[in-house]
């Protein structure tokens, strides 16, 4: 029997971060986590609420810039050019290009599907109608939504299903063909069969993009992904293979809280 | 250990555990009795031995469907996921235990009633050997009860000497069927229930094992007396 494990640190890396700090104001929200995202390999995040995980996942592509007083220390840095994403001299919109966020609730725009897919395109310039075409399609089929939507691309997205708008978040994140996929809770809002398409597509994923996805679903975490980090108080815990974690985890902390004890 | 927030977790758990002690007690008895048979014949303890082994054959299927629901209802990780995957086995060793020592019983009825029973209390090795299994019993199950792994490796460490004694045996069998080819059919019964003692200790050297795995999250099958001694101090 040929069962493939993971090595036990991801050997090529796509991003990281380096003693990296994040501050809500004067609260200390994520204390030097040191993480290496494998490049082609799902990272899942887990750890209770508040314990920074959304935080940390929203660093990468910059989403607290949204708000003042929030403020980033350290380095997260994605490969192969080293780019340090926190650095205020990188566009924060040209970060979100490179990595791509599908949020918990599925959020198309009030548009027709097809805009809804190629919004990141057009916020690029590209305007050309067959490439935007064939950006759909491909975004779609990606997002294993393309047989289900091809024949009516422009009725409004929120004429889908829960589980169909999410799948078309995702296209809409492809289509920037970005480098990291960044999934918050991408199921939490659907029902266990759009859960499992979701997860399934994950799967297909992750041949084309890195992914990080954050999930409160722990059979989810041990589902998807290769790696997974345990998050508490803001620290990372401790991070390993996914099985050995689910197995076997090291760290007392992290036992407690994928058996569900009193911490 | 913390208990689980869900408290009716922590019960499941508790009455798994406390299953599969009951189930090593009644194998612990059937064991004991075996012995007993071996060395008085008593066919009322061999009917004894047999009845037991169906409240045991029932032990095992409710302990495993328990091990079913409790990972269909709960989804256990780390040593909750590790301590019901090996209770699962457990009950398995246990129960073929529980086979041997019926065996034991079956054949040593066989060689008394061929009115040979006084061959037995010649070959007085397998006696021993008996006792040796049984003490390798009691020990894991008490390993078991208080997870204990270096308990646990004491009995791995145990079992050769039940092969050693089990090679002895056959060694002086062949003795004596070589200086009289009437014992042969005794002989041959001797061999059997030594294979079934030696086959207890095999069972009870892999439910050691398990509970080294439930501790130390090891899986040290297969790898001999070294090898297993390094793993556990490594880790």
């Amino acid at each position: 029997m040929n069962i493939q494990k993971p090595p036990s640190k991801p050997t090529k890396v796509k991003a990281e971060t380096r003693n990296f700090n994040f501050f809500y104001g004067d609260f200390h929200a994520l204390r030097n986590i040191n993480l290496k995202l494998g490049e082609n390999q799902v990272t899942a995040l887990i750890g209770p609420s508040g314990c920074g995980k959304s935080t940390l996942l929203r660093s990468f592509n910059r989403m607290h810039d949204l708000y003042a007083g929030n403020r980033y220390e350290g380095e997260l840095i994605l490969h192969p050019d080293d780019t340090n994403l926190v650095d205020p001299r990188v566009d924060p919109i040209e970060v979100r290009m490179r990595l791509s966020m599908v949020f918990q609730k599925p959020n198309p725009f009030p548009k027709s599907i097809y805009d809804n897919v190629i919004y990141g395109q057009r916020v690029r310039g590209v305007k050309k109608r067959s490439i935007l075409d064939d950006k759909v399609e491909e975004a779609l089929t990606s997002a294993a939504l393309w047989d289900e939507v091809k024949h009516r691309l422009n009725d409004m997205a929120f004429a889908l299903s829960g589980g169909q708008q999410q799948r078309l978040c995702i296209a809409r994140a492809l289509a920037t063909d970005p480098e990291v996929l960044l999934l918050d809770e991408p199921t939490s809002a659907l029902d266990p069969i759009a859960t499992a398409s979701i997860e399934e597509l994950i799967n297909e994923l992750k041949k084309k993009v890195t992914i990080l996805i954050v999930t409160h679903n722990m059979q989810q975490a041990a589902r998807v992904s290769d790696y997974t980090a345990y998050m508490y108080l803001g620290e990372l815990v401790e991070f390993g293979v996914t099985d050995e974690i689910f197995i076997k985890p090291k760290d007392r902390r992290t036992e407690d809280y994928i058996t569900g004890r009193f911490g | 250990m913390h208990e689980h927030l869900s408290t009716q977790f922590d019960v499941e758990l508790d009455t798994l555990r406390a299953h599969l002690t009951r189930m090593g007690g009644m194998v612990q008895e059937q064991m004991h009795n075996a012995l007993a048979v071996l060395a008085n014949g008593d066919r009322e303890t061999i009917e004894m031995i047999v009845e037991q082994d169906k409240g045991v054959d029932e032990m095992e299927v409710a302990i495993d469907m328990a091990c079913t629901n409790l990972v269909a209802r709960r989804q256990p990780t780390a040593i909750d996921l590790r301590l019901v995957m090996a209770i699962g086995k457990t009950v398995t060793d246990l129960e073929r235990i529980g086979d041997e020592a019926k065996k034991i019983a079956k054949t040593t009825r066989r060689i008394v009633e061929r009115g040979d029973g006084g061959s037995l209390s010649q070959v007085m090795e397998i006696r021993h050997m008996g006792e040796q299994a049984a003490a390798m019993l009691n020990n894991v199950l008490d390993a078991f009860v208080r997870l204990d792994y270096q308990a646990a490796a004491l009995v791995v460490r145990s079992d050769k000497e039940v092969d050693q004694h089990f090679q002895a045996i056959i060694r002086q069998l062949i003795t004596y069927m070589m200086e009289d080819p009437r014992t042969i059919t005794t002989a041959l019964d001797i061999v059997f229930i030594a294979k079934s003692v030696e086959r207890i200790g095999d069972h009870c050297k892999n439910i050691a094992e398990d509970i080294i795995y439930i501790v130390k999250g090891l899986d040290v099958r297969h790898k001999g007396l070294d090898g297993l001694e390094q793993e556990i101090t490594a880790a």
